[in-house]
């Protein structure tokens, strides 16, 4: 009972801070910008524990933040194993192939307006459908080690970077490539030093919505047949023998390559479209 | 019109592919069973057949070439043979039988539909709390854009067999998958909608001495919408993603997840595919209707796309 009364008070201490800190005149400050969601979360995962601790929660319901912690430093050599398994072999391989593929595919599109106009429409149409469906048909075809994840992601990135990068290449207007005509540039000139650039924030955009699906597409694809290793088998399995503790440091695995991942792209975006209005701010 | 031409000359050129596709990837099938009925084939036993490419044999079976997109349980079925399957599965069969895919797809469909009425409707609450109150914004924010970023699908099997294990189980378990996907892009949008007057707008009610309900329901609320549908759909596709993944772990006996597993336990590769059509059908659908209302909400509401 005392751990509950604990949690509250955590619980108003946190929003009570925060609402000084969110009220305060250093508002806006880069520090208090972070200082504040920090807060948050660790008020969350306060109550968290102490809310497990003080009503006894079983931990086939949900382990505290501390045992998963545990679990997650006892267990840091199968986790990396999964990590390079899946993450590493599976997404980011079936990643760079998808990319790849697209961008190629819509430099080839781009050439013809008659393909452009076909294929835009179907490629916003199949974006929107739940790819991750076609994981049993490619399990069966590669087998069930990391090709089949790798393929199963290539076709889940594979059309929001290309309608991404299709629309992009449209960005240019029509007196940019006229003020490259009268330079006499040739196709590619024109491509490489005005279209590609213009087309890069859109790029990005693609790449950067790619590479969450990248990672559903790895796991879920596990869940249709795996190798005795990797995120998607050792969640299934863990599931099934109820060490959610195991459950929840995959999770975490997937959390932080997840947010590391989309962090390396928006990092080298900004690398590359420094010009652009929304990353001079 | 132009587009419109455009877009089938795709869809063919796809479909063409997809029938050429069905030759290599089948032609090793359909020689093991001419060989067993009996024909003549080159080369003749099936482990001299193995190591050799899939081109190679077509060239030198092209008798073969036609049996490839008739197989009973061929690797890549031919596109009317899927055709077939959708039209025997939702026309033919009764809705009540197991087998009716309009029976799977209703299963997976009201645990899509309740868990997005629950992740929108809390979505756009807590939108409207993040936008009026400036500590919420800030601490909750920053955390419901980068959930965006990690697969928070895996959370999934989880949930359902915590939910299985405290009693709750049957639709609710996926809506809840269903709801925390929808929910987070909603948020995003919902905030970005309703922020997006500009501050003349808002100085404008401001004179008015409007107040901040008054606002909210004037001004912020209207001119949220176009944000609000974009995120709808983004979140409804997640949805149905959600549902048909949290029918996979249980083993679930009904739905188009269920129906996707079973297909592959079994190597009823033409039951996958008509049930992988099924869901994008389904998909398609549902956006095509948010999209529709979009229009008609938001032409009676004035706005001009």
């Amino acid at each position: 009972m005392i751990m509950v009364v604990l949690a509250v008070i955590v619980w108003c201490a946190g929003w009570w801070v925060n609402s000084r800190l969110a009220n305060s005149p250093q508002s806006q400050t880069r520090l208090v910008q972070l200082l504040v969601p920090g807060i948050f979360g660790l008020t969350i995962l306060l109550v968290w524990e102490l809310l497990v601790r003080g009503l006894d929660v079983s931990l086939v319901i949900l382990p505290a933040p501390s045992v998963i912690a545990a679990r997650f430093a006892e267990s840091l050599p199968i986790l990396w194993a999964d990590f390079m398994q899946t993450i590493v072999k599976g997404a980011l391989s079936g990643y760079v192939i998808g990319c790849g593929a697209a961008l190629l595919t819509a430099v080839a599109v781009d050439r013809s307006d008659f393909l452009r106009r076909g294929l835009l429409p179907v490629g916003n149409f199949v974006a929107a459908l739940p790819i991750v469906g076609t994981a049993p048909i490619l399990v069966m075809w590669f087998g069930f080690d990391w090709q089949s994840k790798a393929a199963v992601v290539v076709v889940m990135v594979f059309f929001p970077v290309l309608v991404n990068t299709v629309a992009g290449l449209r960005e240019t207007d029509q007196m940019q490539r006229d003020l490259m005509q009268t330079y006499a540039a040739s196709y590619w000139q024109s491509f490489f030093k005005l279209r590609l650039p213009a087309a890069l924030p859109f790029i990005f955009n693609g790449l950067k919505i790619a590479t969450t699906l990248a990672l559903v597409g790895a796991i879920v694809a596990e869940f249709f047949g795996s190798p005795t290793v990797g995120m998607g088998f050792r969640i299934s399995t863990s599931v099934g023998q109820l060490a959610l503790d195991m459950v929840w440091a995959e999770i975490l695995v997937a959390a932080l390559a997840g947010s590391a991942f989309y962090g390396g792209m928006v990092l080298i975006e900004k690398t590359l479209t420094f010009w652009h209005p929304s990353q001079r701010g | 019109m132009k587009s419109l031409t455009a877009i089938l000359t795709v869809v063919a050129a796809i479909i063409g592919l997809w029938y050429a596709a069905c030759v290599p990837m089948n032609i090793k099938g359909v020689l093991d069973a001419a060989e067993r009925a009996g024909a003549e084939v080159t080369p003749a036993t099936a482990r001299e057949r193995r190591d050799m490419g899939e081109f190679g044999l077509v060239a030198g079976n092209s008798f073969a070439i036609a049996d490839t997109w008739v197989q009973d349980r061929p690797r890549l079925p031919a596109p009317h043979q899927v055709a077939v399957e959708l039209w025997n599965t939702t026309v033919e069969k009764k809705i009540t039988s197991k087998r009716s895919l309009i029976y799977h797809g209703q299963v997976t469909l009201s645990a899509t539909l309740l868990g997005f009425a629950i992740g929108t409707g809390l979505g756009i609450l807590l939108a409207v709390g993040i936008v009026h109150s400036k500590v919420m914004d800030m601490s909750v924010m920053p955390w419901a854009i980068v959930s965006q970023t990690i697969p928070i699908i895996a959370l999934a099997p989880m949930i359902i067999v915590v939910l299985y294990s405290i009693g709750v189980q049957g639709l609710l378990p996926k809506a809840i998958i269903s709801a925390y996907l929808s929910f987070f892009p909603v948020v995003v949008g919902m905030v970005k909608g309703l922020r997006s007057p500009d501050h003349m707008q808002l100085d404008l009610l401001k004179t008015y001495n409007a107040s901040t309900a008054q606002g909210f329901w004037k001004l912020r609320l209207p001119s949220s919408m176009p944000y609000l549908f974009a995120s709808l759909k983004i979140g409804i596709a997640a949805s149905l993603v959600g549902a048909i993944v949290g029918e996979l772990p249980t083993g679930a006996v009904a739905g188009l997840g269920a129906r996707l597993l079973a297909g592959s336990y079994y190597g009823q590769t033409v039951q996958i595919w008509s049930a992988l059509f099924a869901a994008a059908l389904l998909a398609a659908a549902l956006v095509a209707l948010l999209g529709v209302i979009e229009r008609v909400l938001l032409g009676r509401m004035g706005v001009r796309s």
